[in-house]
């Protein structure tokens, strides 16, 4: 059972990695706004979608 | 795409970008699309022209129709603006934060956030529903934030500025830390528990003794980060408490960490006795997980003051030096000229200096009624201008107009209010006294006894009686119930609300928009069936709001033919149908044309708006439009007063329409009060208040909004203005009352489960404190104890029917 004296430290450290890995998100914001995320929906976007033709761009225009 | 659905004749087209019916007087035949509004004609444009036709594939889209402003938004570009709101980020990108009108469902966050393709130099746009805050980042060398600004208000979502961002970031550093702490506090709860398990199995004797020593210093190891990291706040929050002379629930808390946790250091050092530690790290996590809870809940409610700001309007037309200039509301000043275009709301308090038209002021008085105006009469910022254009001469703006001083008094009736007492919090206070005297009457008794069990003994009693099951009932029942009851279109801000309406009190209701729809609809109608189909053919051609009435009321009428139709000023129609002349409009216009010898016009009752229908000129039918009661109101009501409140009705609308509105829903009349200023409306609710009464304001305007702030409870109903919303700590999203008994049910329920979750968790600690207090406690009876109270208070908070179909 003497293998205990490596096993327990290794167990911790994997502990410490995966702790880190949380703060590391929570410091990213992951975990600030949980709806959003599932309204932005995985929708498949065309594959190649044609550019906003030039001069059409609403918005930009002169009100 | 919705765009084709197939018209059948007789029923009208549907709107290409919101698929709401399309009036008569809007279809265009040359057209491929057609669109209920010119609002929703843009919106679909913009989108098409930005390449975003995926938007209407999405199944769930808003069904109501684009209300954007068309204004310019050049103050969002003006350089107080920048400085106030527009932060600048080393790579040269502008990045703000705008709160948008409108926003609720995924094809929202999809369109919004499709602002860089369609604004070249926007970088990117993120959209938070929750808040319907949208974070934008643009390159001000090729794009504004007024380019961005009018893309997102043609597509229907006005923008307004934010102005809590400051606020915003300290609490998501706040909420930020919380959850690191949780996350650390756990990691090292489960982690200690996995070594306590593999103790108390070495317990019956078969493990090594040099095994139990390691496994008892890697607790310690593990337990110092918990209690020196997350568990600090408990020992600093007690501390605060006890040089503020309270007494707090932390105090008992930190207490038993550290005795729990001292004692544990010593007896690993010294390889005797119990160590705690599984009970001090779990405590650790549970207390923060509960608090995390709470803290949600109540930011929520601190929101609304910061929203209110944003929601007041921003611009002006000013007239100066023959030019028309938009300009912010913050630079007028009084005695200058501002032109209101119809349909506009009026920016500023004033007198009208040239214009005649009619003006909506639901928002002040809650007056379904328009309000004919011309020059020489008082205006006041916030009404809206809905016939012609208008100028105005400013007389008040901004902080010192009426609306200005009806919203600081929101806020101000918001901070009044008192802080509800929770029973939990009650019940803590008492508890902790208890348990604290308990402690140390145990060790007392125990240094005679036997000197050497007394302190273990006292922090065994520490420990068990630890109250997470007790912090946990009140967060976390109150939290799933106000999940559910999200669920079922009643959203609850402040977990305060519910504590106060599982008890009766005193209900005050607005009228309009509240016990009534809010708009005008058909009521009485005195005259022959067949004419009914040509009224409806007549007004199809007509956008007035009486059309839309006579066209819901009568909508499977079959429409005839109607020729030679003209609209004739203030919503008056004549036309020919089936070859006679039909003349639709006002007594004051219709009598002016045609004789009445049935006095038609006499019959109608004096709270409803007259509309007389005549034929060849001769006055056949005569219509009364009001504001109708909701379905459902009267009964809404009767189970309430059957629940033991007390209703009452508080308008500002005028008095016989108040009281025709009470008898409606069965309130007596003498509980009915009209023409209440929103100033009037405050102090009756004040007034109430230190009659020590419990008052729960429901309404919908802001004229509504001081009292509804200052309330026990503030209740929006659903299509209240944004600062009535903004008050309100519950906001029913379903129309009508039946919402409001399902929200007094359910606040009844969930009471119930708290205090029986209250109620198990001081059983568990009674049954612990005797079991410590004579010292039959041992390490593992108490590791099992505490868990389990907590774990059996989640089950019952997670399991409880708090929000469900009442009936």
């Amino acid at each position: 059972m003497t293998i205990l004296y490596v096993l327990v430290p290794l167990a911790i450290g994997i502990v410490l990695i995966a702790v880190a890995g949380f703060v590391w998100a929570t410091h990213r914001g992951q975990f600030d706004d949980l709806e959003t995320p599932a309204l932005r929906m995985l929708r498949d976007e065309p594959a190649n979608r044609p550019p906003p033709e030039i001069g059409k761009r609403p918005g930009t225009e002169a009100d | 795409m919705s765009t084709s659905v197939a018209e059948l004749p007789g029923a009208p087209p549907r709107c290409a970008h919101c698929s709401l019916p399309v009036p008569e007087f809007e279809v265009d035949r040359a057209r491929e699309h057609q669109f209920c509004c010119p609002g929703c004609r843009t919106a679909y444009d913009v989108i098409s022209a930005a390449g975003l036709v995926g938007y209407y594939t999405f199944g769930e889209r808003r069904q109501t129709a684009v209300s954007s402003t068309a204004r310019d938004y050049a103050e969002f570009d003006h350089p107080a603006f920048q400085t106030l709101y527009v932060r600048r980020a080393p790579d040269g990108l502008a990045t703000t934060e705008l709160y948008l009108d409108g926003v609720h469902c995924a094809s929202c966050v999809w369109l919004v956030e499709k602002v860089p393709l369609a604004v070249p130099g926007a970088v990117s746009a993120e959209l938070n529903v929750p808040r319907s805050l949208a974070r934008l980042a643009w390159d001000p060398a090729r794009t504004s934030l007024s380019a961005i600004a009018r893309f997102l208000d043609r597509l229907g979502y006005p923008p307004h500025p934010f102005r809590g961002a400051a606020i915003d970031q300290r609490r998501q550093a706040e909420d930020r830390a919380m959850l690191v702490r949780i996350g650390i506090a756990g990691a090292l709860a489960i982690n200690v528990m996995t070594v306590a398990l593999a103790l108390y199995a070495g317990w019956f004797g078969t493990m090594e003794a040099s095994y139990i020593r390691y496994f008892r210093w890697v607790s310690l190891a593990l337990t110092v980060p918990s209690v020196l990291g997350p568990g600090r706040i408990f020992f600093r929050s007690a501390w605060a408490a006890i040089r503020a002379r309270r007494l707090h629930m932390d105090i008992p808390i930190a207490l038993a960490l550290g005795a729990g946790f001292l004692r544990g250091a010593m007896n690993t050092w010294t390889d005797t006795g119990p160590i705690y530690f599984d009970g001090v790290v779990t405590l650790i996590f549970l207390l923060l997980a509960g608090r995390f809870l709470q803290q949600r809940a109540q930011r929520a409610a601190a929101d609304s003051a910061e929203l209110l700001h944003s929601l007041t309007p921003s611009t002006a037309r000013l007239i100066a030096d023959g030019a028309i200039r938009e300009v912010p509301v913050e630079a007028l000043v009084p005695n200058q000229m501002v032109l209101v275009r119809a349909g506009d709301p009026i920016p500023v308090d004033g007198v009208i200096h040239d214009g005649e038209s009619t003006l909506d002021c639901s928002v002040l008085t809650g007056e379904s009624r328009p309000v004919s105006v011309r020059a020489g009469d008082t205006v006041y910022a916030g009404t809206i201008n809905q016939r012609a254009s208008l100028t105005v001469r400013t007389v008040e703006t901004g902080e010192t107009s009426r609306l200005g001083r009806i919203l600081q008094e929101l806020e101000a009736g918001m901070q009044r209010r008192a802080p509800v007492v929770r029973t939990a919090d009650r019940l803590a206070g008492w508890f902790i006294g208890v348990v604290l005297a308990l402690a140390m009457v145990t060790w007392l008794v125990w240094q005679r006894v036997d000197p050497a069990a007394a302190l273990d003994n006292a922090i065994a009693l520490l420990i068990v009686t630890c109250p997470c099951a007790l912090a946990l009932a009140t967060p976390l029942t109150m939290t799933v119930a106000i999940g559910r009851a999200a669920r079922r279109g009643i959203l609850i801000r402040g977990a305060d609300a519910l504590e106060v309406l599982s008890q009766p009190a005193e209900l005050v209701l607005d009228k309009t928009g509240t016990i009534t729809e809010g708009s005008l609809g058909l009521i009485s109608w005195t005259g022959p069936a067949e004419l009914q189909a040509a009224v409806v053919s007549l007004e199809r051609h007509s956008s007035h709001p009486i059309a839309r009435a006579f066209e819901t009321a009568w909508a499977d009428i079959d429409p005839v033919e109607a020729e030679q139709v003209q609209p004739v000023m203030g919503g008056c129609l004549t036309g020919v149908v089936g070859g006679r002349l039909i003349t639709i409009g006002s007594p004051r216009y219709v009598l002016a044309v045609a004789s009445d010898p049935q006095d038609l016009a006499g019959t109608l009752a004096d709270h409803l708006t007259p509309v007389l229908v005549a034929v060849d000129g001769v006055v056949a039918c005569a219509a009364g439009f009001g504001d109708p009661v909701r379905a459902g109101a009267r009964d809404a009501v009767k189970a309430l007063e059957a629940r033991g409140w007390r209703a009452s009705i508080l308008s500002g609308d005028v008095p016989s329409v108040v009281q025709a509105a009470a008898v409606a829903v069965g309130i007596p009349a003498d509980r009915a009060r009209g023409s209440a200023t929103p100033e009037d409306k405050l102090v009756a609710v004040e007034r109430r208040l230190a009659d020590g009464q419990t008052v729960v304001m429901v309404g919908d305007g802001v004229n509504d909004a001081p009292a509804i702030g200052r309330a026990s409870v503030g209740i929006g109903v659903r299509g209240g203005a944004e600062a009535c919303l903004a008050a309100a700590d519950v906001f029913l999203a379903r129309p009508g009352l039946d919402p409001l008994v399902e929200l007094v049910d359910g606040a009844r329920r969930t009471m119930r489960v708290i205090r029986r979750n209250i109620g198990i968790s001081i059983g568990y600690n009674l049954i612990g404190a005797a079991l410590a207090v004579t010292g039959l406690i041992n390490p593992l009876l108490a590791a099992i104890m505490m868990p389990v109270s907590s774990l059996t208070v989640i089950l019952i908070s997670w399991r409880s029917r708090t929000f469900e179909a009442t009936r």
